[in-house]
């Protein structure tokens, strides 16, 4: 495909804001970053808000009767796909830490977050 | 400028498709290039191939479908989100095509701006 083979190389983040379960949007986000790694870009992943919980270990999805693809996180580095960022006061303000995780990140502050979002060339949030 | 457009949700049930459509046509009349306009999540449903929006009310079905022919847009539909939803190849209003996330992909690389209609 021409557009593999363009060697245009953009920083693109995909911006996490929405609670793993409840609507449909942290899955279909994760199969957009699953095909951005086919593209060769410098890919970044960002958790804010009620996204910060679509890392949190231990998520038991039997009683909702859904699909439960936390362990497609784990699967990430797979795909070169290792730049996560999370939001500490979105962690704070849910009661979580860093060891509430499970995949490494980098946590970082609001101000920082949004100076990292302004580095990228394309932001696609859900 | 080359502009790329996500739209991201299903058309009369939220305000992305109609405001994404004026975004189009606001870009157009500017001199502006809109390169493509992909659908994702429930703004598959922008494509649905059946709808009759009653006769009162605006038909997006059809403003879609005339941008695509008269200004040659690109309207992608995603194969994967589609099929969830009943939009499927061959089976869709006129205009849309159906392909992969690798085209929304390629649009954020390709485009000066990629811009997101949706929450």
């Amino acid at each position: 495909m021409d557009e593999m083979e363009s060697g245009v190389v953009k920083k693109f983040m995909f911006v996490n804001r929405k609670a793993p379960y409840g609507t449909i949007y942290a899955l279909e986000v994760l199969e957009m970053v699953l095909i951005s790694a086919a593209f060769d870009q410098d890919v970044h992943l960002a958790f804010v808000d009620d996204g910060v919980f679509q890392l949190k270990k231990g998520q038991d999805t039997k009683a909702l009767g859904q699909k439960n693809f936390s362990p497609t996180y784990r699967a990430l580095d797979g795909y070169d796909i290792e730049k996560l960022y999370v939001e500490a006061e979105s962690m704070a303000e849910r009661g979580l830490t860093e060891a509430d995780l499970l995949v490494p990140v980098e946590v970082l502050s609001r101000a920082d977050m949004g100076a990292l979002m302004n580095e990228m060339d394309v932001v696609l949030t859900a | 400028m080359k502009i790329g457009i996500l739209v991201n949700e299903g058309p009369y049930n939220h305000q992305a498709s109609d405001t994404a459509l004026n975004f189009c046509k606001a870009a157009l009349a500017k001199g502006h290039t809109i390169w493509r306009v992909f659908f994702y999540y429930d703004g598959v449903l922008n494509a649905a191939p059946r709808a009759e929006p009653p006769t009162d009310d605006r038909n997006l079905f059809k403003q879609w479908g005339e941008l695509a022919e008269k200004h040659g847009v690109d309207l992608v539909v995603c194969v994967a989100a589609g099929l969830r939803r009943g939009i499927r190849e061959g089976d869709t209003a006129p205009g849309f095509r159906i392909s992969g996330l690798g085209q929304l992909i390629e649009a954020g690389i390709q485009c000066d701006r990629l811009v997101t209609f949706g929450d």
